[in-house]
């Protein structure tokens, strides 16, 4: 009867994180590892000792996360591979025209218009599925927002191929214009609230989310069209460096976060008014469910905000000659982070929740995008990289 | 910030003394307050949004002309020109990181009680009080539950304290406890970064000013003639200053910018430039500006040598120089200055880039100044697109330079000068730029150039128009052929005729072929057949000057008018000869600048900080990061269990667990636990 303690402790002891990995886990710890050796392989002569650390960096962050959304897992290997078989048929330029595969799904330019197309109709899905309380629909437009994510990331990574293509060494990470940096915020903003819809089981707070995406999409069309904002063009000298790679996804990780947060704020203003006993009280998700969302997105996002604007200090120490000169987009980045830290500790200390914090929320994205995009249009200043 | 930790605590101790505070204790209390935090980042906001709107460290000029006298001084004395420096913003700074330091400092005995404490002292009601709680009536003695709840709870991650409070014992568990940390961790970053920028700031330039001990310097003044309150010794503390270097030259002071003026600060070294290149794109796109540059320290045994750019400064003893920007450092240029007043003077110049010259040009003067000199020009070649349908393909149209010449009047215009012919549509012309002012953008001459790749020709044939006697002798020799072709030899016709032509060349000189079309209406107007008679005026004027042009051919060739037989060529090159004289007219300078020869020679701007708290800022970021993560990703749990023996030899045990941050995610952790005190507990009946 009487167990020893060490035997209670072994059956109690929670599982570590090492025993608590799949099959599938160890599957894709090895698949990322030797994909991570291969690139630093096949790529060290042209990277520099930062970009293998930041290689072997998004390495780890790939297989935490995979082990830690399993759905990742598919969607990042889904999106290298089709990745890899395009930059294969691509050995110039020209094969953007000529190749089939290229032509009409891969290439960059492809790539990126389906996701232009794929986003509006998940945003419509979402919608007819939020009023006819379908769950099938519901489902439908999931898999169309996974779709149009990988399709974004697979532009933005050929199109990094791309670059390469082009004469005189111009290539670089395409997150350094206002053209690439819209589709990074549309799949950043699809990927974490996909995460959100996962853990919360709910689907019903993607049509609101979706509109801002679909929104971000609209103007990249514009800038497409109307300004060929699309034409690869060479890093001016002061974009030119390591930090570009992980200062700009890190930043629209917390723009992704606060835009999603502001989406929220109105799916909760809606709610707020809808009676308990209406149909739409089972179709909309629950307060409790936004309210714990708006919260976990905006932590998130000011976490990574913290990181980014940090990052953007240190780049800017080494190519601008300080690490805060107050220029425009520094201190409009400041406004942001108090804005958000004001919001938190309100809700922290004060315990404020609801409407007020709601409607803060959808303001704070108007303060976001002022810095994002207002700063750019409006006021000059050394960030001036993504005019319109 | 006010009420973080002391929200957390539940067993918070009466505030003691309330109506006892002194005053001390309400002016700490105002400080840390939450509602005074919030206010000073409101305001914080508002004056970092009016630093963006309003262009901060502008000429004071241009903000005068901008708001008027008055507003212009109401925004001077609030020192909106210079927010983020102005005395009333740096002092909400600092009461934002006193505030901050305030609350972290009071909060910090109830954080720490927080981490450290496992608050065993946790009564029956309160436990049962949580929303996560169970109850078992156990079967075996309270010893063996107690070792089942340490088990359970060691086996869930908990580190624990046990306590006997008479019969009873408790376990008390907590884990996550790191998420306290983060509290303190984020405050405490906010702290250390504003005193790092602090120090990086300019507070102790303020104060010397304030006390007389430095003085702005306003005018532009050579270095040596820089007043000694005006300059700034090594060590005096952070800066953030600009100093352009021609190549070959050396500098060891750097300028500070200060609202309208200056401030010179000595370095504690020379720095000698060697060379300062741009390297470009193939579409010409700037791709990389470097200076080669030899750093001279006297602590040093030998020199550092080393190549800035962009993105890779250079940081020697704390001082860190970055490569800000470059400007023409003088480029020496060897000019040929063709007048054009048909004297066919030419006089060579030698001038420098941002040195201004007198020009005596026949009976007029200029003054010329040299503006600037660009070694590259890369466009995009239009022929490529129709060519092979590319995008990507440039042409490079050679070296330019900027100059404006000024009459004794002070009346500037503007010239852009290509030193190489250019192709446009299969034919190659130099290209001078002129116009009067940058609001409007220059407009070309195009002069043809010959098939030695020079201007000469053209000049020849420009200047030979001046000669009275050639142009008569052309124009008779144009009458005649015309008359001759028409079936109409009247010399004495032929006489008239070629005097209208000389006429005409005046004109057009002059005032290019419009003015010659307004002259010949006016004149034609009375006559019987209008049409005709402009038709043949024209044809005599084209005709005088092709004569004149065949002569001068002929001369270069070596060979006679007669024999020669000009080709297509030439015959292209004369039509874009006659569109050149007529645009000459209207070219408003006296004098046509070819550019024979250049030594190019730039400047390279550096910018050159000190920032002695840079590494504090550094730490603090760090701090931030560590601290924001701990605070959001990190959630601390308590748990308790309560062993009470029972009369009848089992035992009651309460478990209760919480997490204040977030219980939402509680509820499973929490039934994991009791499933496992489940397993091992033989319960009589649930509680």
């Amino acid at each position: 009867m009487a167990i020893s303690r060490e035997d209670m402790l072994r059956d109690m002891r929670q599982p570590s994180l090492l025993q608590r990995l799949t099959g599938a886990d160890w599957i894709w710890l090895a698949i990322v590892l030797a994909a991570t050796a291969t690139t630093c392989v096949v790529l060290w002569d042209a990277m520099n000792t930062y970009e293998v650390v930041i290689t072997a960096a998004t390495g780890v962050t790939m297989i935490g996360l995979g082990w830690h959304w399993q759905a990742a897992k598919l969607y990042m290997g889904i999106v290298c591979g089709l990745s890899l078989i395009a930059i294969s048929r691509y050995p110039e330029l020209g094969a953007a025209q000529t190749d089939f595969f290229l032509k009409y799904l891969l290439s960059s330019q492809s790539a990126i218009m389906w996701m232009s197309a794929l986003f509006p109709a998940a945003t419509l899905v979402y919608g007819a599925a939020l009023f006819t309380g379908n769950s099938f629909t519901g489902r439908v437009a999931s898999s169309l927002t996974w779709m149009g994510a990988g399709a974004g990331l697979i532009g933005l990574l050929v199109r990094w191929h791309e670059t390469h293509l082009y004469a005189g060494d111009i290539g670089y990470i395409p997150v350094s214009n206002l053209y690439e940096v819209f589709v990074l915020f549309a799949v950043i903003t699809a990927l974490i609230y996909l995460y959100y819809e996962a853990a919360q089981r709910t689907r019903s707070m993607g049509f609101f989310v979706l509109l801002v995406i679909s929104a971000s999409v609209g103007f990249l069309l514009w800038y497409h069209f109307d300004r060929q904002a699309y034409q690869i063009e060479p890093l001016v000298p002061a974009l030119n460096s390591y930090w570009m790679k992980i200062h700009v996804p890190t930043n629209f990780i917390g723009y992704g976060c606060f835009a999603i947060a502001a989406m929220l704020g109105v799916a909760y203003l809606i709610r707020a008014r809808v009676a308990d006993d209406s149909p739409w009280a089972t179709r909309l998700p629950t307060l409790k469910q936004i309210d714990e969302v708006s919260y976990r997105t905006i932590a998130l996002g000011f976490a990574f905000f913290t990181v980014a604007t940090i990052l953007g200090a240190l780049w800017a120490a080494e190519a601008w000659g300080a690490y805060w000169s107050w220029d425009p987009k520094e201190s409009w980045a400041l406004i942001v982070w108090l804005n958000y830290a004001g919001w938190l500790h309100l809700r922290y200390t004060k315990g404020l929740r609801g409407k007020p914090m709601a409607w803060w929320a959808i303001i704070g994205l108007f303060v976001t995008t002022f810095a994002f995009l207002g700063v750019n249009m409006f006021l000059s200043g050394l960030h001036s990289y993504g005019e319109l | 910030m006010a009420q973080t930790a002391a929200s957390f605590s539940a067993s918070q101790t009466p505030s003691r003394g309330q109506n006892r505070k002194g005053l001390g204790a309400i002016w700490l209390e105002f400080l840390g307050s939450m509602n005074l935090a919030i206010s000073l980042l409101v305001v914080v906001s508002i004056a970092s949004v009016i630093g963006t709107v309003l262009p901060q460290n502008q000429a004071y000029t241009e903000y005068l002309i901008q708001f008027g006298p008055f507003w212009f001084d109401v925004f001077r004395v609030l020192n909106l020109y210079d927010v983020y420096s102005a005395w009333w913003f740096l002092a909400i700074m600092g009461f934002l990181v006193l505030s901050t330091g305030v609350c972290v400092s009071r909060h910090m005995p109830a954080v720490w009680r927080e981490i450290t404490r496992y608050r065993t002292h946790v009564r029956e009601q309160s436990l049962r009080a949580l929303s996560q709680h169970r109850h078992w009536d156990a079967a075996e003695p309270p010893e063996r539950v107690c070792e089942v709840a340490q088990a359970a709870f060691e086996g869930h991650g908990f580190r624990m304290r046990t306590e006997t409070r008479g019969e009873t014992m408790i376990v008390a568990g907590m884990k996550g406890r790191a998420t306290r940390l983060g509290y303190l961790f984020t405050h405490f970053a906010v702290v250390i970064i504003a005193i790092g920028a602090l120090a990086d700031g300019n507070i102790n330039l303020k104060i010397q000013e304030q006390l007389g001990n430095l003085a702005i310097e306003t005018r532009d003044l050579p270095v040596s003639q820089v007043p000694a309150e005006s300059w700034l010794a090594e060590g005096s503390g952070s800066f953030r200053g600009n100093v352009t270097i021609p190549e070959g030259s050396n500098s060891g002071v750097t300028f500070l910018q200060v609202r309208d003026g200056y401030l010179v600060q000595r370095l504690p070294f020379e720095i000698f430039v060697e060379d300062f290149r741009i390297k470009h794109y193939p579409n010409g796109m700037p791709k990389s500006y470097e200076s080669d540059l030899v750093l001279h320290d006297p602590a040093l045994e030998a020199p550092i040598r080393e190549t800035i750019s962009v993105n890779h400064p250079l940081t020697h003893r704390g001082h860190t120089i970055y490569q800000a920007s470059f400007t023409d450092g003088g480029t020496q240029l060897s000019m040929t200055g063709h007048v054009l007043d048909g004297s066919g003077q030419s006089l060579p110049i030698q001038a420098r880039v941002f040195e201004d010259l007198r020009l005596q040009l026949g009976g007029t003067e200029r003054t010329l100044e040299v503006d600037d000199f660009q070694l590259f020009n890369v466009n995009r070649d239009p022929r490529a697109v129709e060519r092979t349908g590319a995008r990507d393909e440039f042409v490079n149209a050679g070296p330019s330079f900027n100059y404006t010449l000024r009459d004794q009047a002070g009346q500037g215009r503007q010239f852009h000068t290509y030193m190489a012919p250019i192709e446009i549509e299969d034919r190659w012309y130099f290209l001078h730029g002129t116009r009067s002012d940058n609001a409007n953008p220059f407009q070309y001459l195009h002069i043809p150039a010959d098939d030695n790749a020079s201007m000469a020709t053209f000049m020849r044939f420009y200047q030979a128009l001046y000669d009275q006697t050639r142009v008569n002798q052309a124009a008779s020799r144009a009458a005649d052929r015309l008359l001759t072709q028409m079936g109409v030899a009247d010399s004495e016709l032929a006489a008239r005729v070629a005097g209208t032509a000389d006429e005409m060349i005046a004109t057009l000189l002059d005032g290019g072929f419009a003015a010659v079309n307004l002259q010949l209406e006016s004149r034609v107007a009375t006559a019987a057949r209008p049409e005709m008679l402009l038709e043949f005026s024209r044809a005599v004027l084209q005709r005088t000057m092709f004569e004149i042009y065949l002569e001068i051919l002929a001369d270069q060739e070596s060979v006679t008018v007669a024999t020669l037989q000009p080709d297509a060529n030439q015959r292209a090159f004369f039509e874009d000869a006659l569109n050149a004289v007529s645009a000459v007219a209207e070219y408003g300078a006296p004098v046509l600048l070819e550019l024979d020869h250049f030594e190019h020679r730039q400047a390279t701007g550096l910018q050159i900080t000190y920032a002695p708290g840079k590494n504090v800022v550094y730490a603090g970021s760090a701090l931030l990061v560590a601290g924001v993560f701990l605070l959001f990703y990190v959630s601390q749990r308590r748990v308790w269990a309560m062993i009470t023996p029972k009369a009848d030899g089992g035992t009651s045990l309460l478990v209760g667990g919480t997490n204040q941050r977030r219980p939402e995610l509680f509820a499973a952790e929490f039934d994991a636990l009791t499933d496992a005190l489940d397993r091992h507990i033989d319960q009589d009946h649930r509680g």
